[in-house]
């Protein structure tokens, strides 16, 4: 076993997404690890910023193309890549997210490797690995051993670092025409959010709850949100009542999410929602209660009206940023 | 036209996890098993097919031990028609599970399934899709609308930054999402019924399973922070602390 290293990189409307670097990045560590080398692999038409993936000290990227294959197809692109890792590689990594989420099974049953995904570490000892993950929606973690020689591996974005090489090449960019494209699902086309922002991918999130009082109100959230450039959060109470939509919630039946600042307002911090965002790096808890669990997870915390403090709060980010 | 809805039971979203005494998996002492919240929009969405083309049959199929039967007869009490446990006291991991269910949508002759996104204990969201690629079915993971018009499906998955509309056709297994529908209440005639349906035991198929796990464990805990104040003339403060502190704005 050679333990070669494929990463699948991944585009949307034509350009190479951040997550497929942190990919790239955490596979060519592992390689040093085993001692293997590593390749990259892209579905799509065609690919504006490729030659990207150099500054990440990938030294080969296959680019499988089709214009059938510019939007994700699950059956176009799990055929397209199947047929082009044959048996050439041990070790496959994608980013976990909506892409590799869908895509990383299929790979595993098809090439018959096991499968782990949404990965936060990954632990290597001789030759020996083992990866760990979050369950409960990170109530609990487990390190988890894969059996089969080939592995499919998906990392949970933003948490692995994506890291410029400095004094690489350019890689070499081999364009594979895929002749016929399997379209037994595709996808026609894309609807935005309203939102400008996802919370599962923003680095900053914004979150409301009971606290707010009525939807009516949470334009103090989304205004805050705007001047910190942050995402608009909800907690599953506010998501039930139809208050915000549900791609919005954070939490055990929401999205779990790991930002590097997570500001909570009107948010008691019941069970599941602490789950889905304990792991922020930083968290700011708005809250008139006092003995609300949030504080318990709270790195600051202001305890009063957020009526009152909400407007304040945003006055001087705003203050900060022009200044 | 037969129609399947996966149903797993899950601790409940309230548990507090703690450490089993194998240090491998949940202490199941005084945890409350609940079905699997994403199961429910399955189940609904199975009825609400059903409804509409005004025949057909909805079979709950559940893997695990006997605990399951409450599970699917939750599930009987929203109103579908049969149960099958796939039975295997021991977990399994995704493609162990996805094994099972395969091997019970083929001897269905089942064309359309829906099952949730995930479970909430296990949270690997891929058990749905290595279904699909073992009976090559198609598959709409994530499913927030999903549309049937003959053989031919136009369904809605959500992904980062909003929805993609994904055009497929049967056999097709769906994974169901929060916003799909809204999962009815059983009704005390729906119980009552429930009671009298059938739920047909089998042995789960066999599989090899692809992983192990070697430890589970609880994540670091956070120290509570600190209370800046009580009101707005705390802002600067935290502001400050956001910047020079923490770094983060």
């Amino acid at each position: 076993m050679s333990n070669k290293i494929l990463v699948i990189l991944e585009q949307r409307e034509g350009k190479l997404k951040r997550s497929g670097f942190e990919a790239a990045s955490t596979a060519l560590g592992l390689a040093k690890d085993l001692n293997s080398s590593v390749e990259a692999v892209v579905v799509g038409d065609s690919i504006s910023n490729i030659n990207e993936i150099s500054k990440y000290g990938i030294q080969k990227v296959t680019h499988l193309k089709n214009s059938d294959l510019a939007n994700y197809s699950s059956s176009g692109y799990t055929d397209s890549i199947v047929n082009f890792t044959k048996n050439d590689f041990d070790i496959i990594i994608l980013s976990n997210t909506a892409l590799g989420k869908d895509l990383a099974p299929r790979l595993s049953v098809r090439l018959n490797a096991a499968c782990i995904v949404d990965c936060i570490k990954l632990n290597v000892s001789g030759n020996e690995m083992t990866f760990t993950r979050p369950i409960y929606a990170g109530k609990a973690l487990v390190d988890v051993k894969l059996l089969s020689d080939k592995k499919v591996i998906t990392l949970r974005p933003n948490v692995f670092k994506a890291q410029i090489v400095e004094g690489t090449f350019p890689a070499e960019i081999v364009v594979k025409e895929i002749a016929d494209v399997n379209l037994k699902s595709r996808v026609t086309s894309f609807i935005k959010s309203e939102g400008k922002l996802d919370v599962a991918e923003a680095d900053i999130i914004v979150s409301g709850g009971r606290g707010m009082k009525g939807p009516e109100n949470f334009h103090l959230v989304e205004e805050l949100a705007e001047s910190l450039g942050a995402a608009v959060g909800a907690s599953r109470a506010v998501v039930d009542a139809g208050w915000r939509p549900h791609n919005e919630q954070v939490g055990q039946t929401g999205k779990t999410v790991s930002p590097s600042l997570y500001v909570a307002c009107g948010i008691s911090g019941a069970i599941q929602h602490l789950a889905g965002m304990s792991s922020s790096k930083y968290i700011v808890a708005i809250n008139k209660d006092k003995d609300a669990p949030i504080f318990n997870v709270a790195d600051y915390g202001i305890t009063g009206d957020l009526f009152e403090i909400l407007p304040a709060l945003t006055a001087e980010i705003n203050k900060l940023k022009q200044s | 036209m037969k129609l399947v809805a996966c149903v797993s039971n899950v601790p409940d979203t309230a548990t507090r996890v703690k450490v089993g005494s194998n240090g491998k998996s949940i202490d199941p002492t005084g945890v409350t098993y609940i079905i699997n919240p994403y199961d429910e929009y399955a189940v609904e969405e199975a009825l609400k097919i059903k409804e509409k083309i005004g025949t057909g049959e909805v079979i709950v199929v559940s893997l695990g031990g006997d605990n399951n039967k409450e599970t699917i007869r939750k599930a009987l009490a929203m109103g579908a028609d049969s149960g099958i446990l796939l039975k295997d006291e021991q977990p399994r991991d995704s493609f162990g599970i996805a094994k099972a269910l395969a091997e019970e949508i083929k001897n269905q002759g089942a064309q359309l399934v829906f099952m949730g996104k995930q479970s909430v204990d296990y949270d690997n969201s891929i058990v749905g899709q290595m279904t699909a690629e073992l009976l090559d079915y198609n598959c709409v993971p994530i499913c927030v609308k999903f549309e049937m018009n003959g053989e031919k499906i136009i369904a809605e998955r959500e992904i980062e930054g909003g929805r993609e509309i994904i055009e497929t056709s049967l056999p097709c297994i769906i994974t169901c999402q929060k916003g799909l529908n809204e999962p009815r209440y059983a009704s005390l005639k729906g119980i009552m019924a429930a009671k009298k349906k059938t739920i047909e035991e089998k042995p789960a198929a066999s599989f090899t399973p692809g992983t192990e796990v070697i430890k589970m464990q609880l994540p670091p805990g956070k120290q509570p922070g600190r209370i800046i104040g009580s009101d707005a003339s705390a802002v600067p403060e935290l502001v400050r602390l956001l910047k020079e502190e923490a770094k983060v704005i």
